[in-house]
């Protein structure tokens, strides 16, 4: 039998050495000074490989790792040239011609040619995965693109199945899908299953193989990964040696992590965690915009919404400010047309406010009595909050609205079937440029059940949007820039006065960050962070 | 006359065979049984896989050919025979989000949470069991009222609220554990680097290869989930120890040991004990395969990659077979860990064994 006395001490030395054990690590746990440590939700994350990541997280690490012929400057948001030094349009708007730069090397040490160019394009293209769609647009399939695209040298010939707008290419260019990579390495890596390769898909997955400030060192899905500065990056070396990313699905986690100095930037916060960070002199909020935008859609199929000035009641019935200022404080900004603030064309004018006598006399215009609205709304806490607030003001005006709940999937169901009532639902652009949005929520070839056009959110809503079909594909052929900026702004006024769409909010972003780091852009709406820039 | 002979009786070896034989037949049966379940939860959730598949932009060209790919357009019992079929044959499908095989995603989160749980199950057997006993011993007296009242409060406090306000204090305002997640960043990012991972569990590998630092760094992130839980499981476990003991106490052979002059402590922690600990095992066991199931909330709070905070992730962005292939496991566990309570009871309980 073992004595008490015996027991108790060995007891106390367990205590002891466990405490010695977790005392240093946990007393002088801080980031190391050249790594960058960020917790994020990253559990969005399906693949690395840039012709197959479309989530805001895989896209971030994409933008550290990779480069593109064009590039959207971090600091500016504006376009400049990439790994393409320059670069010509023939006159009939359908041939490009990039020269490449001189002296750039991919992690491998390779060096980057036109031919590493053409061949990351037309493996994108015959891919075929989930972002691939941008590169369609150009006539670019898994038949055609061989003989599309070519390169030799330092010169790259494009050419495109229509005269578009140069800068719809070249914004087209700055996404994740036309990062360029290194054909060599890549080729080494190419399983075969059943003669068919996967061009190197499964490697990429989980490695990087491109120009980038960074290398992929080591990735978890749901768990994190590590990223290393490689000397000599064509823009500048990265300042900090290396990032750690780490995967914190809870905000209010996150929060702590921050305000301890365990991570120097925290990316998913909430504004409640925001608000609880105010006066920390060793944090600062970061603010700014990113590309996705809340609206309000209305199915004609309910002849009511095909009545102007029933539209128009509705539109003078919410609350845009109040609720951005409460509800949704620091998660939204408000907004008024389709095209988010950073795009080409995006309007900032806020013509809408509450105004419920207003309202009450378009709605007594209007000729319908007693109208009744059921509004959709997927079933997470911000949804409903905005739901109860436009129910609450639209209630004023004397509009019942009835909400009708469900989860986001089975209500993305309903809603391309054209079955709901009215939605609140939200729009992510797809690349950088105007037509992304222009396209789905403007245009509509079809409007007949049979068409399917489920792409389209007009279609969706049983909205013919007539002649602005013809517009938004006129404005994506404008070689003029200047012109084209015009005609999206002409568009956007048009749709927001007529359309059943009611664009309320932007999506805005608060990112905490350490006092001591500067230099941290997140990439605003129409691009991806920037970790090389980073100083701490 | 001389009597009939009687039957022989089955050997020893015989009858354990029989009785394995049963138990791996019921085994089977409640692990169809579990399959059948998850199947229709599956289906009958308002959750439509080919919409979370093909996401918003999808046309209905897309949608009617990834229907057809998935067989949905099959028979219900069908769709039944091609899951059970490909389960059996270790095919929990493939994770939509991820389109990798599930069973490697599960593989890659369990050690983390089977880390976790068995260092909360070992803490809650050390301290719940015997607080228990001594309550038992000691009715009614302050000792019981305390144990009762902290058993109490571990059973009502909801695990996210003293997750959250474990963090806040231990490790915000104190600064006594580590952080979320399993390691320091410093630490994570050599980890895979530096040491052979044999079994996945950061702090065996780290032993097993000697590096007592990141051993240290390790405990200190897995100390305060691992204490959250066990305090959870303590409550459990005391309350039922409590409880056991209270009556065994009461029986004859305890009275008869005690008029012999037994010393108390040995009545108590010998003799009573020993029989106290068969149905104890299945409280263990129970408690042990609840938080193997991924104390869910814990692991999002502390950003734990287990196998609860897999299942939620997975959940909610509707990919269903990495929701089911998860549950599997957890079924698969909780039915492993039945057997080896029902195989510990005969190992305990002589009578069992007959």
């Amino acid at each position: 039998m073992i004595h008490q006395p015996m027991l108790r001490r060995v007891g106390a030395v367990a205590i002891a050495a466990l405490m010695l054990g977790t005392a240093p690590a946990a007393l002088f746990a801080e980031t190391p000074a050249d790594t960058l440590v960020i917790a994020s939700a990253i559990d969005d994350i399906v693949s690395l490989d840039p012709h197959e990541a479309y989530e805001f997280s895989g896209l971030d690490l994409v933008n550290n790792t990779y480069d593109g012929l064009v590039e959207i400057n971090p600091e500016t948001l504006q376009l400049e040239p990439g790994l393409a030094e320059s670069w010509t349009v023939a006159e009939d708007g359908m041939t490009y011609t990039f020269k490449m730069k001189a002296g750039i090397t991919f992690s491998s040490g390779n060096p980057v040619r036109a031919e590493d160019a053409a061949y990351s394009l037309q493996r994108a293209v015959k891919l075929n995965k989930t972002p691939a769609f941008i590169l369609n647009q150009f006539g670019w399939t898994a038949e055609t693109v061989d003989s599309m695209i070519s390169g030799a040298g330092d010169t790259l010939t494009i050419k495109v199945d229509k005269p578009y707008a140069p800068t719809f290419l070249y914004n087209c260019l700055t996404a994740g899908v036309a990062s360029i990579v290194d054909a060599e390495t890549v080729k080494t890596h190419e399983v075969v299953t059943d003669g068919v390769s996967d061009m190197g898909n499964e490697w990429l997955k989980t490695n990087s193989a491109g120009t980038g400030a960074y290398i992929l060192k080591s990735f978890k899905a749901n768990e994190g990964y590590v990223l290393e500065a490689r000397p000599g990056y064509w823009r500048g070396d990265a300042k900090i040696a290396k990032i750690f990313m780490q995967h914190v699905p809870e905000a209010a986690t996150e929060r702590l992590q921050l305000e301890k100095g365990d991570v120097d930037i925290a990316r998913s916060m909430t504004p409640t965690d925001v608000a609880g960070l105010e006066g920390n002199a060793d944090v600062a909020i970061q603010s700014d915009v990113g590309g996705q935008v809340y609206y309000l859609s209305f199915n004609q199929k309910n002849e009511n919404y095909k009545n102007a000035k029933f539209l128009d009641a509705m539109r003078w019935a919410i609350d845009y400010q109040g609720m951005a200022d409460t509800i949704m404080k620091g998660a939204v900004i408000p907004h008024q047309a389709f095209l988010p603030q950073g795009y080409l064309g995006a309007l900032d004018d806020l013509p809408y406010s509450l105004d419920i006598e207003k309202a009450k006399a378009l709605l007594a215009e209007s000729g319908i009595t007693d109208p009744k609205v059921t509004l959709s709304v997927r079933n997470s806490a911000d949804r409903m909050d905005v739901a109860q607030s436009i129910q609450n003001t639209f209630g004023q005006a004397g509009i019942t609205v009835e909400l009708k709940t469900g989860e986001g999937a089975e209500q993305l169901k309903e809603y391309r079937a054209r079955l709901h009532d009215a939605t609140l639902q939200t729009w992510g652009p797809d690349y950088p440029d105007p037509n992304t949005n222009s396209s789905t929520f403007a245009e509509n070839p079809d409007n007949s059940d049979e068409a399917g056009n489920t792409g389209y959110l007009a279609w969706r809503n049983a909205y013919d949007p007539g002649e602005m079909t013809a517009e938004s594909k006129a404005a994506v052929l404008e070689q003029d820039p200047a012109k084209r900026v015009e005609m999206y702004a002409a568009l956007q006024q048009k749709h927001r006065q007529t359309s059943p769409f009611i664009v309320m909010f932007q999506q805005a972003r608060q990112t905490g960050v350490r006092a001591n780091v500067k230099g941290f852009y997140t990439g605003g709406a129409v691009d991806a962070a920037a970790y090389w820039l980073a100083t701490k | 006359m001389e009597p009939a002979s009687l039957p022989a009786e089955p050997s020893r070896l015989a009858r354990l065979l029989r009785q394995l034989g049963a138990t791996a037949f019921s085994l089977c049966i409640t692990f169809i049984g579990l399959l059948a379940v998850t199947f229709v939860i599956s289906r009958v959730v308002p959750i439509d896989p080919v919409t979370s598949i093909l996401g918003n932009r999808a046309s209905q060209a897309q949608i009617d050919d990834a229907r057809e790919a998935l067989g949905l357009n099959e028979p219900m019992w069908k769709q039944f025979g091609i899951y059970l079929g490909d389960t059996l044959r270790g095919d929990l499908g493939t994770s939509i989000r991820t389109r990798e095989p599930v069973l490697q995603e599960v593989g890659q989160r369990f050690p983390a949470t089977l880390e976790l749980a068995t260092l909360a199950t070992l803490l809650g057997v050390l301290i719940g069991l015997p607080a228990g006993v001594i309550a038992a011993t000691r009715p009614g007296s302050p000792y019981d009222q305390a144990v009762r009242l902290i058993g109490l409060m571990g059973y009502s406090m909801p695990v996210f609220w003293l997750g959250l306000i474990g963090l806040l204090l231990f490790y915000g305002t104190l600064g006594w554990v580590g952080g979320p997640g399993r390691l320091d960043a410093v630490y994570q990012m050599s980890y895979d680097f530096e040491v052979t991972q044999y079994t996945g569990m950061i702090m065996l590998d780290t032993a097993l290869n000697g590096r007592w630092d990141m051993f240290a760094n390790a405990f200190s992130h897995i100390i305060l989930p691992a204490g959250i839980l066990a305090y959870i499981s303590m409550a459990y476990i005391s309350r039922m120890t409590r409880s056991f003991m209270m009556n065994e106490l009461g029986q004859e052979y305890i009275t008869t040991a005690r008029v012999k002059g037994m010393p108390e402590r040995r009545v108590v922690w010998v003799h009573a004990l020993k029989n106290v600990m068969v149905p104890l095992i299945t409280v263990i066991a129970l408690s042990y395969a609840y938080l193997l199931e991924g104390a869910v909330l814990t692991e999002t709070i502390f950003a734990w990659p287990g196998l609860g905070s897999y299942i939620t992730d997975a959940l909610q962005v509707a990919d269903m077979p990495a929701v089911l292939g998860g549950t599997v496991v957890v079924g698969v566990a909780y039915i492993g860990l039945n057997m080896l309570s029902d195989l510990l009871y005969r190992l305990v309980d002589p009578r069992a064994r007959t």
